[in-house]
């Protein structure tokens, strides 16, 4: 009965992602199928199920292919943890690609410095560094919102840029390692994350899992996590119970480019290896997808970033057997993150009715810019 | 000759009726069941009923917002079904919602008129034409209404009508005022009857809604009280009293009246002393307030609403910084205090909008209960008191619950399911705790039933027999002349007179009210 119960009860939060991804799979097969028609063989109507089953096989067919999974989802897990946190305090991270790069670019430095260290030290160091530079960049938008208002949508898209660029030159002209063709940090050495098994997974997935139940723990154990929990579902409220939204605010932003930064750190000690201009910041924009389908819970987290990793680890087979380009994911992330901030679309498709209570995350990303709440926490007196 | 048929003025056949009306929402709610209900041409009817006994429902049914399951509908006799708000407007029913539902930037012919544009040719809108239309309806209903003004300038009662001069202006034959009083003053309260009355006169049939004995007794020609989607009586004023009605409503003999019993006031708790605060528009919205509350009295604040009486609380708990002036709790400086060091030194605040600020309804009523103690022992531990002990805040919230006789079938249960009522108790449960030095009450019973009036009453009186020092502010003068020991009016951000309570009558407050002098 109370098994009953709490399986109901996880159909009622699961149901839209669930069947969001359902319908982003089925909508992306429409694109493959009218996309065949293009290519010499000519439209193909059951393209989309070998498409699907090669990704699946490249996903999950083998150990290396389980342990690619793992390994796409584990920068995914911060990162969606990140967006996740910010949610709960009721604001919209965009910036998880900035605060990943700063993360990847700190660690990558810090590793090429300790390279000759013993590797508990560099790699402790390294991971240390790129959580506190992505910390530094989440601050930014953070303070700004608490102090001025400003919203954290605009600060943080306008920051990923400023990151991206300004690494570039960091590389270029500050910090480039000498006898390389083109500007890049020097090898990393000690701080590589230690393979634990098969040929490619590392270190960095356990870190990644372990910040899961430390999330869990703030948010559900520690008043501070109640803080974030309250300033977010009513940020009036919490100011007239004598909280602080505006250091909360700052603090959760904070905290959120923490886990952003880590998630380039592992990515860069455990896959990259060193920084260079142009290095992926997908994880940044995934992120924002793990987070929706996750319902912004740990655990539920856990499962969309191994969802994502699949398609990332996945897709490349896929291309190579069906000559599906691995763009099909990025269409089924899109329209995953279209369905369920447009939830209603799903809703009413399969006639599910709203969970009470449920944490409105579309709330937080189609929320009002000149909402009161976001005036009075503003407006608080200094 | 006179047959005695014809004796008094033929009754008019009802211009609405409702039979036998059932709902049942998808949680199991029985709403309403067999609800009959009729109004007639020129009559003023009162649907009487606590919060959650479904008069909101039924009056949504008939405005097309919710479907019933079952039950008829007819206007002029005809049978109707009604599919949306469009379609009620249509046929002539308008509605007065208790949230006002204007476009604050627009002025009040844009309000009135919107959705029914007046255009020129090239579909450009005729704003001339608009304008002088409202200021003709509007000086037929005596409303004194400029239509050029933006709706945002307007206080509360003057919102009020122009929604309906929005209604009539729609065609409404049929006009439901949802609580409209809730929101109002004694003096505006008196002038929103002379204008029902008069659209009666005219041959309106008006709906409204209340859970407020004595305006219903006062207004109504008929009246239909509800209680728990039943209809359980209808009476005309003449022929019932206030406490039969209560009964009727909650069914059981309650109290109107709490005994307020003698006051032993003590020493100063709150001293407010020279006290200037700005409002939003850079005003003084309170000027140079001196005010005293001791240990062991209430003292009631009343203003018509705008006269500065929030800004005073406000500035008062923390949320608002004073431009000049003291404040001083136990003779301690806390001017320039956080909200939270002043909780720290035995307030307690119970805000005006408890769903908007004195609530999270999200969380569940456990969460609610320790929001403002969250980090307080024994509720948290640990270095920094950072942990928060899940046992202890379960067991101090499932005490509160049965203290304060919160009705909720757990504590797990999302507050923002409970009725009004229950809500306000989490918040009162949660505020009235056990080191409270001085508390600050902003409408404490604002849209709640007289059953939940009546128990937050008692415990108020609790709180200042046991020493509590207690700042009262209402919108219901009539809750601050039972409660309070003194009466401190506010008059344009000053406090105008202080009245003990028993030199406090209604009139004389009411008179300072609105001119802020005594004669």
């Amino acid at each position: 009965m109370i098994f009953a119960r709490r399986l109901l009860g996880a159909w009622r939060v699961g149901a839209v992602p669930a069947l969001s991804i359902v319908l982003a799979l089925a909508l992306a097969a429409v694109v493959i199928v009218l996309s065949s028609a293009f290519t010499t063989s000519g439209l193909d109507v059951l393209l989309p199920v070998r498409a699907y089953s090669s990704l699946l096989a490249g996903a999950f067919a083998s150990e290396t292919a389980i342990a690619n999974t793992l390994v796409a989802a584990a920068p995914l897990v911060l990162g969606g943890l990140s967006v996740a946190l910010a949610f709960k305090a009721g604001l919209f991270n965009i910036g998880v690609a900035g605060q990943f790069l700063a993360g990847a670019f700190a660690a990558a430095v810090t590793g090429a410095s300790l390279a000759a260290s013993p590797a508990p030290v560099a790699v402790a160091a390294s991971l240390a560094a790129g959580g506190l530079a992505g910390g530094a960049v989440g601050f930014i938008p953070g303070y700004l919102k608490a102090r001025t208002g400003a919203h954290e949508v605009v600060t943080t898209i306008m920051l990923n840029n400023a990151a991206a660029l300004l690494l570039t030159w960091a590389v270029t002209d500050l910090v480039r390692a000498p006898g390389f063709t083109f500007p890049r940090t020097g090898d990393i050495g000690n701080a590589l994350l230690p393979v634990i098994a098969g040929r490619n997974l590392h270190l960095g997935v356990v870190v990644a899992l372990l910040a899961v139940p430390a999330i869990a723990f703030l948010l559900d154990r520690t008043t501070i996590g109640f803080e974030i929990r309250s300033v977010g579902a009513n940020p009036v409220a919490a100011r007239y119970a004598g909280m602080r939204p505006v250091l909360v605010t700052a603090l959760t932003m904070t905290l959120s480019g923490v886990l952003g930064g880590l998630a380039g750190a592992i990515q860069m000690l455990g896959v990259i290896g060193f920084y260079a201009p142009g290095i992926t910041a997908s994880v940044g924009f995934d992120s924002i997808a793990v987070a929706l389908v996750g319902r912004s819970d740990p655990v539920g987290v856990i499962f969309a970033a191994l969802l994502f990793g699949a398609f990332r680890a996945g897709a490349p087979l896929m291309q190579i057997e069906t000559s599906v380009p691995v763009e099909v994911i990025d269409i089924i992330q899109a329209l995953v993150i279209l369905l369920l901030a447009a939830d209603v679309i799903v809703r009413r498709l399969f006639r599910i009715r709203r969970a009470r209570g449920g944490l409105g995350e579309p709330a937080t990303v189609t929320r009002s810019w000149s909402s009161p709440e976001v005036a009075t926490v503003a407006a608080e007196p200094r | 000759m006179k047959s005695a048929n014809d004796a008094g003025p033929p009754r008019a056949a009802p211009v609405l009726s409702m039979r036998g009306v059932t709902k049942r929402y998808a949680t199991g709610t029985l709403a309403n069941e067999a609800v009959d209900f009729e109004v007639r041409a020129g009559e003023i009817h009162a649907l009487l009923g606590e919060n959650g006994a479904g008069k909101s429902t039924l009056m949504h049914i008939l405005y097309g917002l919710v479907a019933p399951d079952s039950g008829e509908i007819a206007i002029d006799g005809h049978p109707v079904t009604i599919a949306d708000p469009a379609d009620a407007i249509a046929r002539g029913v308008g509605m007065v919602h208790q949230h006002f539902m204007l476009v604050p930037v627009l002025t009040v012919a844009e309000n009135v008129v919107l959705g029914r544009e007046l255009v020129g040719p090239a579909q450009v809108l005729d704003r001339a034409e608009a304008a002088r239309r409202v200021r003709a309806l509007s000086e037929r209903l005596g409303f004194a209404l400029a239509p050029e003004v933006r709706t945002e300038q307007l206080s509360v009662g003057q919102q009020q009508r122009v929604e309906i001069l929005k209604s009539v202006y729609r065609g409404a034959r049929i006009l439901v005022l949802d609580e409209p009083t809730a929101v109002l003053t004694p003096q505006e309260t008196r002038e929103i009857f002379t204008v029902l009355r008069r659209l009666a006169d005219e041959g309106a049939a008006i709906v409204f809604i209340s859970h407020k004995l004595e305006e219903v007794l006062e207004l109504a020609d008929r009246i239909t009280v509800i209680r728990r989607g039943k209809v359980v009586g209808e009476r005309e004023p003449r022929e019932t009293t206030a406490d039969e009605l209560a009964e009727l409503m909650v069914g059981r003999e309650v109290s109107l009246r709490v005994d307020r019993g003698r006051s032993r006031p003590a020493e100063v708790r709150l001293a407010v002393r020279g006290l200037r605060v700005a409002g939003d528009r850079g005003h003084e919205a309170v000027r140079s307030v001196d005010l005293d509350v001791r240990a062991g009295e209430i003292i009631g604040i009343a203003g018509v609403a705008g006269n500065g009486q929030e800004h005073l609380v406000e500035c008062v708990v923390g949320l608002r910084a004073a431009a000049s002036g003291t404040i001083h709790i136990d003779g301690r400086d806390v001017t320039k205090g956080s909200i939270r060091q002043r909780r720290d030194r035995g307030l307690a605040y119970v805000p005006a909008d408890r769903q908007r600020a004195g609530l999270v309804l999200a969380f569940s009523v456990r969460d609610n209960l320790a929001l403002t103690t969250y980090e307080d022992a024994p509720l948290a531990h640990g270095v920094g008191r950072l942990l928060r002990d899940r046992p202890v805040i379960d067991a101090s919230a499932r005490r509160l619950i049965e203290r304060f006789d919160v009705r909720t079938s757990s504590p797990s249960v999302e507050t923002g399911t409970l009725s009004g009522g229950n809500q306000q108790k989490v918040v009162v449960a949660r505020e009235f705790r056990a080191d409270l030095r001085l508390l600050v009450l902003d409408q404490p019973t604002r849209g709640l039933d007289v059953g939940s009036i009546e128990f937050i009453h008692r415990q108020v009186l609790a709180q200042r027999d046991a020493g509590t020092a207690i700042l009262l502010v209402s919108a219901e003068l009539d809750e601050i002349l039972q409660l309070a020991d003194r009466v401190a009016v506010m008059y344009r951000g000053s406090i105008v007179a202080t009245l003990a309570a028993a030199e406090a009558s209604r009139d004389r407050v009411g008179r300072l009210m609105a001119t802020g002098a005594a004669a």
